[in-house]
């Protein structure tokens, strides 16, 4: 079953996307979705990862000895982590703060070294490209739809970048459950919910 | 035996490239990483103690061997002289050490302010030093000569009820403070005096 380049990419979007149809990675997922800003700032530390680490592991795919693969894999993820956590350290420290120490947790995140066992490590590197690519964006995604729901009712704003705007009025009583982590895992719950009806038909 | 020599160079290979990598990166980046640092936990402290400074305290530091330690001292310009100083000293609290950043008069000999900087205390209970500006605010204008202590042990300051441990803390950390400035008078003053702009 040859998937088109194309494919390769969409898939991560919809078909594939990590935490509602694999659910896989949701440590992160439930843990830094207060706020719509924390939300994108683990999605894109995990794109990038999950983008060099596809393209490394494939290119080396056929140096690596199927042995010590896992280690071999292990070893390029946390170097690429590393660099995220410096990178963030260096030009968005407050981020830094808040997503604390979730973003050395990326080395452990299923969805990364997923990617690079059942995909990276058999395909070519343009195609493992495409597929961390949409594998990443649709994690952002997911993270940003997650956050959104939980930061307007919980908080009733919505951080796109540092500022956060008001998108309630003053008379809004915040709905603190959702911000709490019971209420990651009922929204996330019924997100899931909301996903498979919708993918039945 | 060909195998298992392949998987060690392999793995050695990758280790390598990846430690150099990471070294150069973690070079590249660490001048940021410590302003950062200094900008986003230590910052608001210290120009909160140095308000109304002329300078950029944060910019204008310079570092000191104390016994074994290197301690970094901010400059702060006030009505147009270099006369404060602020550097970080800690004592021990309720949950771990209290850090204390203490500004320092180097003219009148006093207490400039002073405000904790990081600490692990109960929320809500020894947190208040960090929070609650009443606190801090009395140790502002006090004396350097004289150990600060809290009403309990004989001292001036008014400890937060409930968190007379954290309160200590912050009061040992003052009074090694003021010992440190003594203990460097000569050196500090000379070098704040020498940050004319």
């Amino acid at each position: 079953m040859a998937k088109s380049l194309a494919q390769e990419f969409v898939k991560g979007l919809w078909d594939e996307v990590p935490p509602f149809r694999l659910v896989l990675g949701l440590c992160p997922v439930l843990a830094v979705t207060k706020s719509v800003e924390n939300g994108i700032g683990m999605g894109l530390a995990t794109t990038f990862v999950l983008v060099c680490s596809n393209v490394l592991v494939s290119s080396l795919r056929k140096v690596i000895p199927s042995k010590v693969r896992i280690a071999c894999f292990i070893v390029i993820i946390a170097t690429f982590v590393t660099v995220v956590e410096l990178v963030m350290q260096a030009f968005a420290y407050p981020l830094f703060l808040k997503l604390g120490i979730f973003i050395p947790l990326i080395v452990v995140n299923c969805i990364v070294l997923g990617r690079s066992e059942a995909f990276a490590s058999k395909n070519g590197v343009f195609r493992s490209l495409l597929d961390g690519l949409g594998i990443g964006i649709g994690f952002t995604l997911s993270l940003i739809a997650l956050a959104a729901v939980r930061e307007l009712f919980g908080s009733g704003t919505l951080t796109i970048w540092v500022t956060p705007i008001q998108i309630f009025g003053p008379s809004f009583k915040p709905f603190t459950f959702m911000i709490e982590a019971p209420g990651a895992f009922v929204c996330l719950g019924l997100m899931l919910c909301v996903m498979n009806f919708l993918g039945k038909k | 035996m060909r195998e298992m020599i392949k998987m060690v160079i392999v793995l050695t290979i990758l280790s390598c490239f990846s430690g150099g990598l990471l070294a150069y990166i973690r070079n590249g980046t660490q001048e940021r990483i410590d302003n950062q640092v200094l900008e986003f936990v230590q910052g608001p402290t210290i120009r909160n103690i140095f308000e109304g400074a002329s300078n950029d305290p944060i910019v204008d530091r310079f570092t000191l061997k104390d016994g074994d330690v290197e301690r970094t001292f901010f400059v702060g310009v006030l009505n147009g002289e270099p006369r404060g100083i602020a550097f970080e000293t800690s004592g021990k609290g309720y949950g771990g050490d209290v850090g204390l950043m203490v500004g320092i008069d180097i003219k009148d000999k006093k207490l400039l302010g002073v405000g904790v900087t990081t600490h692990a205390e109960t929320p809500g209970m020894g947190a208040r030093a960090k929070t609650d500006p009443g606190f801090a605010g009395q140790f502002t204008g006090l004396a350097l000569d004289k150990p600060f202590k809290v009403t309990q042990d004989g001292g001036g300051i008014n400890a937060i009820s409930g968190a007379t441990i954290t309160s200590r803390a912050v009061t040992s950390a003052a009074t090694e403070a003021a010992a440190i400035y003594e203990k460097h008078k000569a050196e500090l003053d000379q070098k704040v005096t020498a940050f004319k702009k």
